[in-house]
């Protein structure tokens, strides 16, 4: 499909699909969602992560033309929610944390459904029908009802009803929740296929590994966004490894005795458990040889000491930490 | 587009419907409530079980006891000795009356002084117990006057009764036509109730309301194939009441559903209003019941309206149902036409408006 830059609807730039200012939801005194401001590219992966009760699920539902928002406001597609929370309906696909489909109706009927709710009809109805069918794998499974699928084939049941109109955005709201690694990584699979379509994709998760797929992530904590933007970009911020310290991994044996013994060291600013080594976070003066000989006088061995990136984890910590602390 | 999604919301509301193992009790209830009402619920008193405890044992006494018997209300079940065991009787239910005559009854008759009968009634079902007082009084009555040589044919006074529209005093024809009004309440309220509830407890609801369906039609979608089976219910109650219970409808049955028609529309709406203040089908259950009750007891379906304390008989006029079974008892019973009808069918369009406006307005298609 061409779409010459006149076809675009106006929007702060060509290339942003959701600009969102100031968003803020309050349920009484409680402040849901505090004045969230983010922009989100056309055919982004957008990770949106963050404790439950955070806000996160207050933000799509403004997003979404579900909830009226307190005050700022939301553009996608070129359609401000607030003014216009219906029309933003018929652009995007949205499937909610928990199965929200009819459990009663079978798979084609689940589908026909909202696909007639969506105004399809005719030969596009048959046709989309069968692109999604087609996209999830889901055509042998056509007669049975939804409420007889497993958790990953209700989910991707889910997703081909969220994609038979096309949507421009589609909102996953923790889509691999409690579905199998396989489940999981052909759902990831899609998503990077929409992406590359052009949908936007506004995803969930709390599972790091997910967000290091993303091309853009998000940190929601106590209502407020901490953070947004592209994976790397976060890594490499002053206040995730601040000047004057150095992020390693030591290889060592029993490093679960040997953490304590690090944390005490002078010059380390925090030590965690990573898998079968351990992740420091320490002032560069501190020498490589003073770690080792740390170690070794706890009776253990020391493998190896290398310089490490900081992980979407590790930026999440430092700011939720910077956060509470200030 | 107003109500778009329209066709689709109703086709899969239809299939839900057909598919849920519950639908049968839909077609099953009516039924039984038909002929628990019709059958089982019998206010003619007849038949109340009567002791006798006879000292005289006269040809006046046994003419007394028998006359008693001959009413009907009456069934003289024993003989027993002694005012003792009478009392014992009744007190331990297994007698609801006692007669006792004394041993002068006949003596003092044939003297021409006053005989005295003496007749203990349990009074702890009220209409039971007026019942047979006032028919051993009436029996009393008439054998004194014959004693005075008044027959009916020379008695001064004549009071020819003549009972229209249900001259045998059947209770059937009281109750089932009026359930027709009770049954499609029931199903509107609490069907249309628990449908919208349960897509809200499934989740399905927050699915729907991201699609550009429209309000309308989420509501009209749900709301037809109900009203569907009302209307199937209501003829379903109809042939029940004609062809089993003898009941036949006077007026013109098409004037009867359309009328009906008109009276789905509050009890829908009241339906849908159950459904925005309940989040879960328990809720939706003890609200539906909120509303059922006094429909049930108040509405004139049961009990007398006429008879009700004053603030409780103010109240009645705020049930819409109240009117449908004044009209539904119009149109079967007397044979009412339009025209006799008319007040109570601008009320029910008054409460159609108010409440489907209400409940529109309080439905919204967001959520949280």
């Amino acid at each position: 499909m061409t779409v010459s830059p006149a076809d675009l609807p106006p929007s702060p730039s060509s290339q942003t699909t959701i600009s969102v200012r100031g968003l803020t939801r309050r349920f009484g005194k409680f402040t849901a969602v505090d004045s969230v401001s983010f922009d989100i590219e056309q055919g982004a992966i957008f990770g949106f992560l963050g404790p439950n009760g955070s806000g996160k699920s207050t933000v799509i539902r403004m997003l979404c033309g579900l909830l009226e928002p307190t005050a700022g406001n939301a553009v996608l597609d070129g359609i401000d929610v607030t003014r216009r929370p219906e029309a933003i309906k018929e652009r995007i696909g949205y499937t909610s944390q928990r199965f929200s489909l009819y459990e009663d109706l079978t798979v084609d009927e689940n589908i026909r459904f909202f696909g007639r709710i969506y105004g399809l009809s005719g030969t596009r109805l048959k046709n989309r029908r069968e692109a999604v069918l087609a996209l999830l794998g889901l055509g042998p499974y056509t007669p049975r009802l939804a409420g007889k699928l497993s958790g990953g084939w209700k989910q991707r049941l889910a997703v081909a009803c969220a994609l038979l109109h096309e949507p421009r955005i589609l909102f996953l709201d923790e889509p691999t929740a409690g579905i199998d690694p396989v489940a999981r990584r052909d759902l990831w699979d899609l998503l990077f296929l929409l992406s590359g379509q052009g949908t936007t994709l506004f995803v969930t998760t709390h599972y790091m590994d997910e967000a290091e797929r993303c091309t853009k992530v998000g940190y929601i904590h106590h209502s407020k966004l901490m953070v947004c933007g592209e994976p790397e970009t976060l890594k490499a911020m002053e206040e995730v490894t601040p000047k004057g310290m150095v992020r390693m991994e030591i290889e060592c044996t029993h490093p679960t005795a040997m953490l304590e013994r690090l944390r005490a060291l002078e010059g380390v600013e925090d030590a965690t458990l990573f898998g079968q080594a351990i992740h420091l976070l320490a002032d560069s003066a501190l020498a490589p040889e003073t770690i080792r000989r740390s170690i070794e006088s706890g009776g253990s061995e020391c493998k190896a000491i290398r310089p490490i990136e900081p992980s979407l984890e590790d930026v999440f910590v430092m700011l939720t930490r910077r956060n509470s602390e200030g | 587009m107003i109500l778009r999604g329209l066709s689709a919301i109703m086709y899969k509301e239809t299939v839900q419907i057909r598919r849920d193992p519950s639908t049968r009790f839909v077609f099953l209830i009516p039924v039984i409530q038909t002929i628990i009402f019709g059958y089982a619920i019998d206010m003619d008193i007849q038949h109340i079980r009567t002791i006798v405890h006879d000292m005289d044992r006269s040809a006046e006494s046994r003419r007394l006891v028998e006359s008693l018997a001959n009413t009907q209300t009456f069934d003289v079940v024993e003989e027993v000795h002694g005012d003792l065991e009478v009392h014992r009787r009744i007190v331990a239910g297994t007698a609801r009356v006692g007669v006792i005559v004394p041993p002068d009854f006949s003596a003092k008759i044939l003297r021409g002084e006053k005989a005295t009968v003496q007749v203990l009634v349990d009074g702890s079902d009220s209409s039971v117990a007026t019942n047979a007082v006032q028919t051993a009084l009436g029996v009393g009555y008439l054998q004194a006057l014959q004693r005075a040589g008044v027959t009916p044919e020379t008695a001064s006074i004549e009071v020819r009764p003549r009972v229209l529209f249900n001259p045998d005093l059947e209770s059937s024809h009281f109750y089932v036509p009026g359930l027709i009004g009770i049954i499609l309440q029931v199903v509107t309220v609490f069907l249309t109730a628990f449908a919208i509830v349960r897509e809200r407890e499934r989740g399905t609801l927050e699915q729907l309301v991201v699609t550009p369906v429209s309000k309308g039609a989420l509501i009209l979608g749900k709301l037809v194939p109900y009203c569907v089976i009302g209307m199937v219910q209501t003829l379903f109650v109809l042939l029940l009441m004609r062809w089993v219970f003898g009941v036949p409808v006077e007026g013109d049955v098409f004037l009867l559903l359309s009328l009906s028609a008109l009276f789905l529309l509050p009890a829908l709406a009241m339906g849908i209003l159950v459904s925005t203040v309940s989040s879960n089908q328990a809720q939706a259950m003890q609200m539906g019941m909120l509303i059922m009750l006094p429909s049930i007891l108040l509405s004139g379906f049961a009990f007398p309206r006429e008879t009700m304390p004053g603030p409780i008989y103010l109240l009645t006029f705020l049930i819409p149902v109240t009117y449908y079974v004044q009209i539904l008892r119009g149109i079967i019973l007397r044979g009412a036409g339009f025209w006799a009808l008319w007040p109570q069918t601008l009320i029910l369009a008054v409460f159609a408006v108010v409440l489907v406006v209400a409940s529109s307005l309080r439905f919204q298609k967001r959520i949280g």
